[in-house]
């Protein structure tokens, strides 16, 4: 059987005359190979974090002998920035579902006529280059004293998010049974009730999934917070790396340890709420 | 953003959307059967407000940028006009000065080699893994999860990450090739090879999402397909190329030309990796337009650069909705 499947890669196709078992180790043995590859710059940033001498020119390939000044130094000069970042995109969370959840929820069950054009449009947003929106906003928030504020970030962050939460959850209602809510009615629940009290908790599930990503679209957030502020009252720890990056690079645990710690949360979620992520990653996605 | 955006493609979702442009109306036959006008009652109002928020925020935070780009371009718009106020109507003399900069023909032709270069490799290494994991043999769905963490991470983090592993004369790939004798590469200082060190980062970020997607296009084809070709001699190649492929062009359109769509607007991996250098190497349009609006302050200059790159985008959009529907036709 797995020899009509789609052929992959040279090295198993010699093993075609081995014995099934011996077979699969071997793909797992290759397929740990690709991953190891793949996320070696992952591990070398670890690495680079622990190595005591501040630059990676004699980094060995294992921090033998583990020091934490990297560390020390990435959490005093950047911790604040590391706060900044946890409550803009808490906050972008909060606002996105808050925005997105009931059009979400809208456009998978109200029938509307013009759904398909909401929907292209949508798409379409997504297309749009950051910087387009960058510009615009530069100036807008000039005006409106939204430069160099949280909330101002909570919202130009929330373009990452709130296009993608609204297809990803609508993908999950438009599967939730009219029968249900229409049930609810029936015992006089008005609309709003009724998706407070009985679509939101069937879709948990999704609510989560839509609150991860946006939280690591916001959190991965380097445009805006580049363009949109001007000071360092406000600065979320992307832009704290790329300063780091401007100034002649000379202390390199510092700057892998700060990314360390910018890499937490994208590394937690993978591991903890895998399912939630595969379910981000592959729902709705072409299928 | 880039490659990391999960496209929410779902074709199906669009049963007639024709792959018009913007504001194109559906095919009016798609739509769901028209129920008989009612007046608007309380109930819809209270419908109406289920999406109220959210369209009022795409208005702003996207059709208000768009057409402001388009305003802008049009203005003398630089840092005057945050005193002032004042941003003269200049009619298209910021396109002609983009146009006829020295860096414009440069920066067009970088984009294009850093996207196509990009694509490429992104899709075929993607596919060669795809294939792999298709495979079921024990911890695959573990391992292709773990796959996706390049793509989790903020591109900032990569982009620093990458310039440690890539510096010239402390980092880990040059130390790597000198064991076997090669001299030290200039990867991020000489203008020469800077854009392709730069792609070759940007593959490293896209391949998880062309892995996820490739993916699961290849679960989508039924295994009879493979069965039946095995009885006609179609095993190993033979069945990638005339089964495996053709079932899987729809996704493939999709997927390159949301790569397309995605990877002209990068601009985190470039600003961190080279900041548009050296000497210019790696600026792209969506660097220029950075640059102009907010190194020089030229936001006329910067909108015009805007405008070329969504115009681009647009093109690859229609391309995308024709590709999709494809996909739906078939």
């Amino acid at each position: 059987m797995t020899t009509l499947e789609a052929p992959a890669l040279s090295v198993p196709a010699q093993r075609r005359a081995g014995r099934q078992r011996t077979r699969s180790a071997g793909y797992t043995a290759l397929g740990i190979v690709f991953l190891a590859v793949m996320l070696f710059p992952v591990y070398w940033m670890v690495n680079a974090s622990l190595q005591p001498s501040g630059n990676t020119l004699n980094a060995s390939f294992f921090p033998w002998n583990p020091s934490f000044d990297g560390y020390a130094r990435a959490i005093s000069e950047q911790g604040a920035n590391l706060v900044t970042s946890l409550i803009i995109s808490l906050g972008t969370v909060v606002f996105s579902l808050l925005v997105a959840a009931p059009a979400a929820y809208a456009l998978a069950q109200f029938r509307f006529r013009w759904v398909n054009i909401a929907l292209l449009a949508i798409l379409i947003s997504q297309m749009i280059p950051g910087i387009v929106i960058a510009n615009a906003l530069y100036a807008a928030y000039n005006d409106l004293g939204l430069l160099n504020s949280i909330p101002g970030l909570i919202l130009a962050d929330a373009t990452h998010a709130i296009p993608f939460v609204i297809l990803i959850m609508r993908a999950f209602m438009i599967a939730i049974p009219t029968s249900i809510v229409e049930a609810a009615r029936v015992d006089g629940a008005g609309l709003v009730r009724a998706f407070v009290s009985i679509v939101l908790p069937i879709s948990r599930n999704s609510l989560i999934t839509a609150g991860l990503f946006a939280f690591l679209f916001s959190w991965s957030d380097f445009l805006f917070a580049l363009t949109l502020t001007t000071t360092d009252e406000v600065r979320p720890v992307t832009l704290g790396i790329y300063q780091y990056l401007g100034t002649q690079v000379s202390n390199w645990s510092a700057v892998m340890a700060t990314a360390v710690l910018s890499s937490l949360p994208a590394i937690a979620l993978l591991i903890l709420a895998q399912k939630f992520i595969a379910a981000g990653a592959t729902g709705g996605a072409v299928k | 953003m880039t490659p990391q955006r999960v496209s929410e493609t779902a074709p199906e979702a669009f049963p007639g959307t024709r792959p018009a442009p913007t504001t194109a109306a559906p095919t009016p036959g798609a739509l769901p059967p028209v129920r008989t006008r009612k007046r608007l009652t309380r109930e819809g109002v209270v419908r109406l407000l289920f999406v109220a928020p959210a369209a009022l925020y795409l208005l702003l935070f996207f059709g208000y940028p768009v057409v402001k780009n388009v305003t802008m371009s049009l203005q003398a718009y630089t840092t005057k006009t945050f005193f002032t106020g004042e941003a003269p109507w200049v009619g298209l003399a910021n396109y002609e000065a983009v146009l006829n900069s020295s860096l414009f023909w440069p920066s067009m032709v970088n984009t294009a080699l850093f996207t196509v270069g990009s694509i490429a490799g992104q899709f075929l290494i993607g596919l060669a893994l795809a294939c792999f994991f298709k495979r079921r043999f024990p911890l695959s769905n573990f391992l292709r999860s773990m796959l996706l963490l390049p793509w989790l991470l903020p591109l900032i983090v990569s982009s620093a990450t990458w310039r440690s592993i890539l510096d010239q004369d402390s980092g880990i790939l040059n130390r790597f090739l000198g064991t076997f004798g090669l001299d030290a590469v200039p990867w991020l200082t000489s203008p020469s090879v800077a854009l392709i060190a730069v792609v070759l980062v940007n593959i490293w970020v896209g391949i998880p999402f062309n892995v996820t997607i490739i993916y699961g296009g290849l679960q989508d084809i039924p295994d009879e397909l493979y069965e039946a070709g095995a009885l006609d001699g179609a095993t190993g190649w033979k069945a990638f190329w005339n089964i495996t492929l053709p079932n899987l062009k729809p996704v493939i359109s999709v997927v390159l030309v949301l790569g397309v769509v995605y990877t002209i607007k990068v601009l985190d991996i470039i600003l961190g990796l080279t900041n548009g250098g050296p000497a210019n190497a790696t600026q792209t349009l969506s660097i220029r337009s950075y640059q102009e609006s907010f190194i020089n302050f030229e936001f006329g200059a910067g909108a015009a650069f805007s405008n070329i790159l969504i115009l681009i985008s647009l093109v690859f959009a229609v391309i995308y909705l024709r590709a999709n529907r494809r996909a739906v036709d078939e």
